[in-house]
């Protein structure tokens, strides 16, 4: 298992055990975590499951996906370097402690 | 590979010994107009089945369905997305680009359409759509009673997609009926493939010629296809093979979501009332008729190599049919699958498929949903039936072929 920490926009924490395999996207739907629509199941065919993967660990989450940058393109809230869509980061053991800021909005 | 035995343009195979052999035709006319049981009957037989008839094996409980139809490296596209094994017979059709290939050629073309049909290029259309959604239910609220499927689900999405496309030429009958062969031709060789292999000789050279370059606009969706080609990220034959995509999977499919959307609030007057009380649940809404409903019933794969789902082995060669129906009623997955609630939220449903395949033109196909609700939700109290609706049986598309309705005005 592998633990994911989300941090919401006003700063509340939720912690889940998620499954080596799995992504981010998906475990936070799977979970309740709010903050997250993935509206397209993860098809990379919209910009609802948008994220900021924390400094710490934007190294280890490895480069945005090709066709990535398109759709991040069309999401409502601020873009940053950090800025990924969750259903793309794909959970492994060494993302153990992952940690996941949530944008304002999705849609 | 002379003699190997095929059976519906596929490799017959022999199941892994503990895999549920299940003597039925899921093709079968009434299945496909009322697949509910065959839904429920394939999930209670295991994860997979065989199906001996047919030589294939389906996949109707969820968790199995989503794994399978998401693994585009075990469970190839490029050998078609129906029951012919396109690497030992000839394609019915020249294979599409995107739909029928895997990657890298698949990420390629891919990538051309998902920037066309991007949820930004989608917001320049919305506007369009609400108006042209607003005179239609204008003109439908004049008249006693209509039907739902010719009056409605097909002018609307043929008034709106070809427009956005920038097409010159529009035909309803054609563009339509264009959609139901694509999908017809997933099934095995029954009276609807050969309809639609009948349909297509007929139909096709119009369709092609409406794909030229000459025949689109400049500022549509079809331009930004060609001027893909123009930059070098496409060969310049590709560009009229990824517009034909547009009108092969952009028509049929959104008219059976709408008519589907007017059968299910026509059936559920107290979900109508609830949408019109709260119209942000028009979104929601729509997601909830795409799992419902299941606009796409039954898509294909086909193993690329000696493979396994949930544990028995599959051999390389072997079609699978993944039933999306069928994932999306499994109570395993929405607990109470066959209530129909519009603020269910069903998350990864699988009317649009899945993974790298999942539909493309999911964004142009939820705001023309989106688009007509809006419009009907305003001006209309209720959506009542005003005959028995009939379904169409289609080997993929599981759509209304009579909805007769009446409005009554708000």
């Amino acid at each position: 298992m592998v633990k994911l920490t989300y941090i919401a926009a006003d700063g509340g924490r939720t912690e889940i055990q998620a499954e080596a395999g799995d992504n981010v996207m998906h475990a936070a739907i799977a979970h309740d975590v709010d903050g997250i629509v993935g509206e397209c199941g993860g098809s990379m065919m919209c910009a609802t499951c948008h994220c900021y993967v924390d400094d710490e660990w934007a190294a280890r989450t490895g480069e945005r996906h090709d066709g990535e940058d398109d759709m991040l393109e069309c999401a409502a809230s601020e873009l940053r370097p950090t800025s990924r869509l969750s259903c793309q980061i794909k959970l492994t053991d060494d993302l153990d402690g992952l940690v996941i800021h949530l944008p304002e909005a999705q849609i | 590979m002379n003699t190997m035995e095929l059976i519906e343009g596929h490799k017959r195979i022999t199941p892994a010994p503990g895999i549920p052999v299940w003597d039925i035709d899921p093709y079968g006319e009434a299945i496909l107009s009322d697949p509910l049981e065959y839904y429920a009957e394939l999930r209670a037989k295991g994860p997979v089945v065989y199906i001996p008839r047919l030589s294939i094996l389906a996949l109707g409980q969820y968790a199995t369905t989503h794994k399978v139809f998401s693994d585009h490296e075990n469970f190839v596209s490029s050998r078609g997305v129906g029951l012919n094994d396109f690497a030992i017979e000839k394609p019915w059709r020249a294979p599409s680009i995107i739909l029928e290939v895997d990657p890298p050629d698949h990420t390629r073309t891919r990538k051309v359409m998902s920037r066309a049909l991007s949820p930004k290029m989608v917001k320049g259309l919305v506007d369009m759509f609400a108006a042209t959604a607003e005179e239609l239910v204008s003109s439908l609220l004049k008249k006693d009673s209509f039907d739902g499927v010719t009056e409605l689900a097909e002018t609307f999405p043929v008034a709106v997609f070809p427009r956005a496309v920038g097409m010159k030429d529009v035909d309803q009958r054609i563009l339509v009926d264009y959609g139901a062969c694509v999908f017809n031709a997933m099934g095995p060789d029954n009276r609807l493939r050969r309809w639609a292999l009948e349909r297509n000789a007929e139909i096709a050279p119009w369709i092609m010629a409406a794909c030229a370059r000459d025949r689109l606009t400049d500022d549509g969706l079809g331009a930004m296809i060609y001027d893909a080609a123009d930059t070098g990220e496409l060969d310049q034959e590709e560009a009229p093979m990824l517009v034909r995509s547009f009108l092969s999977a952009g028509v049929d499919t959104t008219v059976t979501g709408i008519g589907n959307a007017l059968w299910c609030f026509s059936q559920h007057p107290e979900e109508w009332q609830r949408l019109r009380d709260d119209p942000s649940l028009v979104r929601p809404a729509v997601e909830e008729v795409l799992r419902f409903t299941s606009p796409v019933h039954t898509f294909g794969r086909t193993a690329g190599h000696d493979t396994e789902i949930a544990g028995f082995p599959v051999e390389e060669g072997t079609k699978i049919i993944c039933v999306l129906g069928a994932a999306n009623m499994d109570p395993e997955k929405w607990g109470d699958p066959e209530v129909f609630r519009i603020d269910r939220r069903p998350t990864g449903h699988m009317a649009f498929g899945a993974g790298i395949h999942g539909c493309v033109g999911q964004n142009v196909a939820r705001a023309e949903m989106e688009a007509i609700l809006h419009a009907l939700s305003r001006k209309v109290a209720r959506i009542e039936p005003a005959g028995e609706a009939v379904w169409r049986p289609n080997n993929a598309i599981h759509a209304l072929d009579q909805l007769p309705l009446k409005l009554i005005p708000a």
